[in-house]
């Protein structure tokens, strides 16, 4: 079931564009990634998504009926740019937020415990948030986000900040925020947290969508079908008995073992390439390559921008 | 509770909570009632010193006698004396100082001088000049051989004390003060006119420090910006209100407190009464008696004027001028916080306010200027207009309140103020909702013209 879907998200502000015929369809318990470069126009489609702004066109549908004002309750939002009344204490400011979220006051009181002791911080609560450290005060923000139990949640680029350790943390919070049912948003530029997180994404860049689907579906549409031999042996003659059916990227020696990558052709097939293998010396592994997002992320990004100066110069060529 | 409830008390208890509201709160009182107290303690401890003054004149004796002494100033005349030694020796001898006159003093103005080693008092000084100038006009009358002219002067001698009534339409009568309403229009005035400031100026900085740290959007996220600002503005005026009826509190029991210990200690061995010497610049007035058959029933007339000014002060309406001032200082709060909330919500941080505060600050300013005016010609088309035009007239009709404002006036001029407030929360709130997500450039006039007229938010 699809939670929310966006369709069709025009914004403009008054020099520019930021939102440009945008779609998302956002599964129902999934972890959904936003991603694109600076200025994109991520943050405006969160805003949006939050009712803090109205798109210029295009709907928005929340459990399959339009979206109201009321459903941002139902929505925990960590947004990038984020603060806390440095002067107030943490546990009556997180208390504040939790009661301005819709929990009563017991209730809110109760999870504020819950989830305090969780991250270890119970004794921050009589501290004003500016003796906290950022990382310190981003916990706190977390928490307050989730604490209100939202269908829908979203975390604009939620691990800037955090250590190696906090971020291993939130991360196992998020994924077992999915694991109770609830739906994620978040934009991130750390493309390793994607791999392991997201279950779909959309790549927004100037304005448009350039990419979208399930994460697995993508990688796959941008493998280039090319595997990674490593095993023990000679590498010439591997490279001479593959050389008829495959293409050699590379290949190189690492520490004793001899690595190969190779891409598909049409007449060859992954099998053949093991058979080759196993007469070359002891296979160590075998690998397909599946793109880094992170590659995609550079790709497709640099490659829309090279199309699109071509236009841009091919226009003024024109105007000329 | 509402969301804008929880505001609310959040924004009342972190102000009411901090250290500077309390120390505010508490000292302020104290210099409140130091304003009212220690002329009392002055005046009553005036009576602890008598001064001696010598009399010289340089020829004749035309002043033997005749310059009287009080209960602080004791006059010794002084004959066959030199001048020069006595000018040496005057303090050895126990003198505060010497009153060396001339014969010439009849046409010659400053022909005669007051010597001593210390400034002397202005009291001092305003009683022997009139006392001279009085003997030197009785002198020059004699001149002219009236019979029984000190009989006559006597008769003629007269004192006015104008008795300002006030009558309404019921024909009731009031006596009143306008010393009184003068000092009650100008502190109410006034401190409308600081309390606007204040307050607003603190809710600007709160909707500065909300945008800066950057927790706009958490909050926006739960809740609309018309109820943040709203809350923002109702719990700070409830910060003003709680302060100012505490500072009333607290003052009146401190002076209580305060002046029921100095008369109680003053009882007995001084005329002067307190709540007279509070209210009326009679200070001096036991040196303008002068004769001390006098001071019985002069003392009398004293005790009767301070009657008059307790009688004054009891016929000003109090629940009206102390209702007034809580809805006008509620209705001109609300109105300028609101736009203080708009150029909070416009600028990145305090030092960027200074352009849109112009237009804030200009009638804040113009309308004590107005209630200025106000003391010298109530009545006034100016005070008038400036008493109904909502910019302007909680500052303006405090002024004219204690002078007596009629009715349909004083209605007419809330409902325009809290219509105008409407007025302009609604479009502060469209600058607000823009501007609190906006950051870096400084806004032009012409773009936050945009962000009202935008339907859309």
């Amino acid at each position: 079931m699809i939670l929310f879907h966006a369709d069709n998200i025009v914004k403009n502000f008054s020099n520019h564009r930021a939102l440009d015929h945008v779609t998302i369809k956002v599964p129902e318990n999934s972890i959904y990634g936003l991603l694109g470069p600076n200025g994109a126009g991520k943050t405006t489609l969160i805003r949006i998504i939050n009712q803090i702004t109205a798109p210029d066109e295009g709907t928005l549908t929340y459990l399959n009926r339009p979206m109201t004002r009321e459903d941002i309750f139902t929505i925990g939002y960590l947004p990038e740019e984020r603060g806390l009344y440095k002067k107030m204490k943490v546990g009556e400011q997180a208390l504040y937020l939790a009661q301005l979220k819709g929990l009563s006051r017991h209730d809110a009181l109760k999870q504020l415990k819950h989830w305090f002791e969780k991250f270890g911080i119970g004794s921050w609560w009589n501290k004003k948030v500016e003796e906290l450290s950022k990382g310190m005060q981003q916990k706190v923000q977390f928490i307050v986000t989730v604490i209100h139990e939202p269908k829908l949640m979203i975390f604009d680029e939620p691990f800037t900040g955090f250590d190696p350790i906090n971020t291993q943390q939130l991360k196992k919070e998020i994924l077992s925020l999915r694991e109770k049912g609830a739906t994620i948003i978040f934009s991130t530029h750390d493309m390793g947290s994607v791999e392991e997180l997201c279950d779909h994404i959309t790549l927004i860049n100037e304005s448009r969508t350039l990419l979208e689907g399930p994460i697995g579906e993508v990688r796959e549409r941008y493998s280039e079908n090319e595997y990674e031999l490593r095993f023990d042996g000679d590498v010439n003659l591997l490279t001479a008995t593959l050389n008829s059916r495959f293409q050699i990227l590379e290949h190189k020696k690492e520490n004793k073992d001899s690595v190969v990558r190779i891409r598909m052709t049409n007449n060859g097939s992954p099998n053949d390439a093991l058979h080759a293998l196993l007469e070359a010396g002891k296979i160590i592994s075998f690998n397909k390559i599946t793109p880094r997002m992170n590659d995609i992320f550079i790709k497709v990004v640099s490659e829309y921008r090279e199309k699109n100066n071509k236009t841009v110069t091919a226009e003024a060529e024109n105007n000329k | 509770m509402s969301k804008t409830g929880l505001i609310i008390r959040r924004e009342y208890l972190t102000r009411v909570r901090k250290k500077s509201f309390i120390i505010l709160t508490l000292l302020t009182p104290v210099f409140m009632a130091a304003m009212f107290v220690i002329p009392v303690l002055v005046m009553t401890s005036k009576g602890q010193e008598t001064k001696r003054i010598a009399v010289v004149e340089q020829q004749g004796h035309f002043f033997k006698g005749k310059i009287h002494s009080t209960k602080y100033l004791k006059f010794d005349y002084l004959e066959n004396v030199r001048l020069d030694s006595l000018k040496k020796h005057f303090d050895e001898l126990g003198y505060y100082a010497i009153l060396y006159i001339s014969p010439k003093v009849g046409y010659i103005p400053s022909a005669v001088q007051l010597i001593s080693h210390k400034q002397p008092s202005i009291e001092v000084v305003t009683y022997i000049s009139e006392t001279l100038k009085k003997e030197i006009e009785r002198q020059k009358l004699l001149a002219y051989n009236i019979k029984d002219l000190d009989k006559i002067l006597k008769s003629v001698e007269t004192d006015i004390r104008l008795k300002t009534i006030i009558i309404n339409a019921a024909g009731e009568e009031k006596e009143t003060s306008t010393g009184i309403a003068m000092a009650l229009a100008y502190i109410s005035g006034l401190l409308i006119y600081m309390l606007t400031f204040m307050f607003g100026a603190m809710v600007m900085r709160g909707v500065i420090e909300e945008k800066t740290n950057r927790i706009v959007e958490v909050l926006i996220s739960s809740v609309k910006p018309f109820q943040l600002m709203m809350g923002k503005i109702i719990g700070i005026a409830l910060v003003g209100l709680t302060q100012f009826v505490l500072w009333i509190a607290l003052t009146l029991v401190l002076v209580t407190a305060t002046t029921g210990v100095v008369m109680h200690k003053s009882k007995g061995n001084s005329p002067i009464q307190v709540p007279a010497s509070l209210f009326s610049d009679k200070a001096d007035q036991t040196l303008q008696t002068p004769n001390p058959a006098n001071t019985k029933v002069l003392g009398q007339e004293e005790l009767s004027q301070a009657e008059r000014m307790l009688n004054a002060l009891k016929a000003v309406n109090w629940g009206l001028i102390i209702g007034a001032f809580i809805l006008f200082f509620l209705g001109g709060y609300l109105l300028y916080a609101s736009l203080f909330a708009a150029v909070g919500a416009a600028v990145d941080n305090e030092t960027d306010t200074q352009q849109f505060m112009l237009p804030i600050t200009i009638p804040l300013i113009l309308a004590l200027f107005i209630a200025m005016g106000t003391f010298q010609n109530p009545e006034s088309q100016l005070a008038f207009w400036g008493s109904l035009i909502p910019f302007t007239s909680p500052v303006v009709m405090m002024a004219r309140l204690p002078f007596g404002v009629p009715a349909w006036q004083l209605i007419v001029s809330i409902v325009l103020l809290f219509i105008t407030f409407i007025g302009t929360a609604w479009v502060a709130a469209k600058i607000y909702r823009t501007g609190i997500l906006m950051y870096g450039k400084k806004p032009t006039w012409k773009e936050m013209w945009k962000w009202i007229r935008f339907r859309n938010y």
